[in-house]
């Protein structure tokens, strides 16, 4: 090997006239299209949306409550808020978020295929999740719903009066978004990778985004049948559910949480798979542990399975199945922990370069790891009963879907921001950025662990007196939070007009999509590809650039 | 690879998509593609399944005189109807392969006439439940006189009844939809030895159709003991 | 799971299952059917429906390997089916694993 190094090579390739973005103009050229770049796109505009309308709910309910009295809103209204937040932010935003938006713009490309298997059923799959998503928006305009994201059942089927028929019927919808997205990710993975990238030359956001595919295309449907018989159950009133007629409510949950809880991780997975790519490109080095990295991803997406009634310790399941999915659920710990130790000993004596995906990948990996370990204390079935709903629950969760895949679909947007726009983010705001969102989302949570230790009950808009000053923390560290994730969206915008330009390989990382040109071509690459290098393998991939670009 | 570099030698097949190498590749991602649907197909009626044995463990009593209300010869002969347009259709599949047209339509027509027939004995076993007042909800009219205590039960499995059949005849709708396209493509001839995915990927969602009977006829009609 | 780039070599993909085979098959599917008719009506009490879903089975098995090629096809097919049923498995095993110990605790 030379000494030169990555950074050393001049990616010649000139800046084609003719890129995806380009070669076609007018709306219909986007409603209409089927290339997987521009339905990625499509995707980031839907979910950046309703990300902000499900914001402005976690807003107000700060807001409210920031004062122990229930002064702002209702009890109802307020029911009916965080019911919304969390039906926008899992169905709307953390479920299509980084398979739907970065992995359908990214993982063609990094299989070296012109195109996802079925793009026809890759635009049907944006169309499903915008009419579930009108579905929501026509919820929230005329007058919500208060069931609480779970729509339980018998309250959700026999006595709620709010729009239950229209969200469940929204979320219906969008789960068939997602089962689309990853049946269309499995075939193109199987089927359509370039010549030479065999299973382990693969980048292991593609394993990550593998793995997802499979919880979404085998969970997705049990919600969809869950959902069908509590829609069947509130029109026709027949009692599948209701215990008035002879139904178990505790089914419904079974049911329920057999998708989603593996839906946490259709959340996080995907997030894992930009943690894998990011700490490789900004450590210069192969990821440690390659293969157990890869296929500790499919490890979680069956042990998934196997743990959901963790969710239902107190509905009165028996005490016998209890232990056993208490033991259950403390297995996910340990392929998620695989991937934290092998992550940290990637970046073990590396030179890292702080640059800012690389520092909200820092922060995924210490919040995710405290996500994490507080979930092994719900996993434990005496912890699990004193600090059910409560505000423990809720820091927990936030851990590991805001600290951690929120943070991951950040860092990602950054890291292929050049390959999707052409043009590099201002690096001094971004940073700035990335610091606001750590300080905001640990001020915004922390305080919550505690007074969820203590006592405080979720889902209520009044509290005791005593956690007010945590509960005064909190709503501040959200204001510090909105402005972190408000001002991607101004430097972001300011870049597609006067961000520097960037070239194919602005990080100097090793990959497929780094090869093509940025933006990328209509069909990805001008010829097809052909791998000689192992993923991540940065002196194989210099010699193969060298050889191919003449360097 | 080889689209661009080889366009003499391999001319191409006019149902190739432009994103796919060769018609093998692409035939292969059609059929994974199918499968992986079922896939999601097995969990999707798998749910309901699930429900319905919690259900049958807690009131076997009174879904067995759920079940007394079905009669079995119309359902047996419907079980047969369905496994035939099965056969029909794994010979449409047959004689797309071995490029005979005439025989792939009248295949798929035969298999579309057997389906209609399905549905048109479900229809009347539908009616004949409503008028007997056995349709849940509040149309449910019917009480149990031996055993007055058995009748939410019975509600239960008619429930069940009508949701799953339901969902199944569903389903057939789709596949008659699916069937009328197929039949039009045939007999223009699109199908050949070379192409024949579409009808292969169609008979593989009639025959889970028929799968999803052939549990449902068991545990909806046959519970005598 | 090698699978990427000889899937034109392939050959099970376009083997062709002989007539016989499928009517065959279809004899045999008559036959369950009316096995499973007859069965029904002999009392043999919590066997009855073990041997209805034995059956059951057996025809499900028959078209998937017969009607839908499956015999034929790669090994990545029988993955996804096999999975797509040990999934299955798993919501039914874990969910009566609930329904079937909730009296244990009474005694």
């Amino acid at each position: 090997m030379t000494s030169q190094t990555i950074d050393d090579v001049q990616f010649i390739e000139p800046i084609p006239k003719r890129n995806y973005l380009n070669v076609e103009y007018g709306v219909f050229s986007w409603l209409l299209t089927k290339d997987h770049k521009r339905i990625g796109i499509l995707y980031l505009i839907s979910v950046t949306l309703l990300f902000f309308v499900g914001g402005i709910f976690a807003f107000l309910l700060r807001l409210e409550l920031l004062t122990p009295e229930g002064d702002l809103f209702t009890s109802d209204t307020y029911n009916k808020l965080f019911t919304l937040h969390g039906i926008v932010m899992i169905f709307f935003f953390l479920i299509p978020a980084i398979p739907s938006a970065l992995g359908n713009f990214i993982l063609p490309i990094m299989l070296g295929a012109k195109d996802l298997a079925f793009p026809r059923i890759n635009l049907l799959s944006w169309y499903l999740y915008v009419i579930g998503a009108l579905f929501g928006i026509y919820v929230i305009v005329t007058g919500g719903v208060d069931t609480g994201w779970t729509f339980y059942t018998p309250f959700s089927t026999q006595y709620s009066n709010t729009h239950v028929f229209a969200t469940t019927l929204g979320a219906f919808i969008t789960g068939f978004s997602s089962i689309l997205t990853g049946l269309n990710f499995i075939v193109t993975t199987h089927r359509m990778r370039a010549p030479g990238l065999t299973w382990f030359r693969l980048p292991l956001f593609v394993w990550s985004i593998y793995a997802t595919s499979i919880v979404q295309l085998l969970a997705t449907p049990v919600l969809a049948i869950t959902l069908a018989l509590l829609m069947f159950e509130r029109v026709l009133g027949v009692g599948i559910f209701d215990p008035g007629l002879g139904g178990d409510p505790v089914l419904y949950q079974h049911l329920f949480w057999f998708y989603s809880h593996p839906a946490v991780y259709i959340m996080v997975l995907p997030a894992m798979a930009v943690v894998s790519e990011v700490v490789a490109a900004f450590t210069r080095k192969r990821i440690f542990g390659y293969s157990f990295v890869a296929f500790s991803s499919l490890a979680i997406a069956f042990l998934s399975f196997l743990v959901w009634a963790h969710h239902l310790f107190v509905a009165g399941i028996s005490v016998y199945s209890a232990m056993v999915f208490s033991f259950l659920s403390m297995l996910v710990a340990v392929p998620s922990a695989i991937k934290v130790f092998n992550w940290t000993a990637t970046m073990y004596k590396a030179s890292v370069s702080w640059q800012t995906p690389m520092l909200y990948i820092l922060g995924f990996i210490g919040l995710f790891t405290i996500g994490g370990v507080t979930g092994l204390f719900l996993a434990a079935l005496g912890i699990d009963v004193h600090v059910t709903d409560s505000y423990f629950v809720v820091a927990h969760f936030h851990y590991i879907m805001v600290g951690g895949t929120v943070m991951a679909y950040m860092a990602g947007i950054h890291y292929w921001w050049p390959k999707i726009t052409g043009r590099m983010y201002p690096e001094w705001w971004a940073r700035l950025g990335a610091l606001l969102v750590f300080v905001g989302f640990n001020l915004t949570f922390f305080p919550q662990f505690i007074v969820g230790y203590v006592g405080m009950p979720r889902r209520y808009h009044a509290y005791a007196p005593e956690f007010q000053v945590l509960n005064v923390l909190s709503t501040a560290g959200a204001t510090v939070l909105a402005v972190g994730y408000l001002l991607p969206m101004v430097y972001l915008l300011w870049s597609l007009g006067w961000g520097r330009k960037a070239g194919a390989n602005p990080w100097g990382a090793v990959g497929l999509e780094w090869v093509t040109s940025s933006p990328p071509p209509k069909d990805n690459f001008h010829e097809t590809p052909v791998v000689t290098w192992d993923a991540y393998d940065y002196p194989a991939f210099l010699k193969a650039m060298k050889e191919t670009q003449h360097v | 690879m080889s689209d661009a570099a080889l366009p003499e030698e391999h001319p191409h097949h006019p149902f190739l998509q432009h994103h796919f190498e060769d018609m093998g590749q692409q035939h292969e991602a059609s059929t994974l593609g199918m499968w992986m649907f079922l896939a999601t197909e097995i969990l999707f009626f798998g749910g309901f399944f699930c429900a319905y044995a919690v259900y049958r463990t807690m009131y076997f009593g009174a879904f067995r005189a759920g079940a007394d209300h079905q009669n079995w010869r119309i359902g047996a002969a419907n079980t047969i109807v369905l496994i035939g347009s099965s056969l029909t259709m794994a010979l449409a599949v047959w004689a797309a392969q071995t490029s005979r047209r005439k025989l792939t339509v009248i295949m798929l027509i035969l298999t579309l006439l057997l389906g209609g027939v399905f549905l048109g004995v479900k229809m009347y076993e539908y009616h004949s439940h409503w008028e007997e007042g056995l349709f849940p909800g509040t149309h449910f009219t019917y009480v149990d006189h031996q055993h007055p205590e058995l009748t939410k039960g019975i509600e239960l499995f008619m429930t069940f009844y009508f949701g799953l059949t339901g969902l199944h005849a569903m389903h057939m709708i789709v596949g008659v939809g699916l069937l009328i396209w197929m039949i039009l493509r045939a007999y223009r001839g699109d199908f050949g030895a070379e192409y024949y995915a579409p009808v292969e990927v169609m008979g593989l969602y009639w025959h889970f159709v028929d799968i999803v009977w052939i549990f449902l006829f068991p545990l909806l009609y046959l519970l005598h003991y | 799971m090698d699978d990427s780039h000889d899937y034109s070599n392939e050959e099970p993909t376009h083997h062709v299952t002989g007539l016989p085979v499928y009517f065959a098959v279809f004899i045999a599917l008559m036959v369950l059917t009316i096995l499973t008719v007859w069965v029904s009506r002999v009392p043999i009490g919590r066997a009855n429906t073990l041997v209805a879903l034995t059956i059951a089975v057996t025809k499900a098995t028959l078209v998937i390997l017969f009607f839908m090629h499956v015999i034929h096809s790669t090994r990545l097919t029988w993955i996804v089916i096999l999975a797509s049923f040990l999934w299955l498995g798993v919501l039914f095993v874990l969910t009566f694993a609930d329904y079937l110990t909730r009296s244990w605790s009474l005694y």
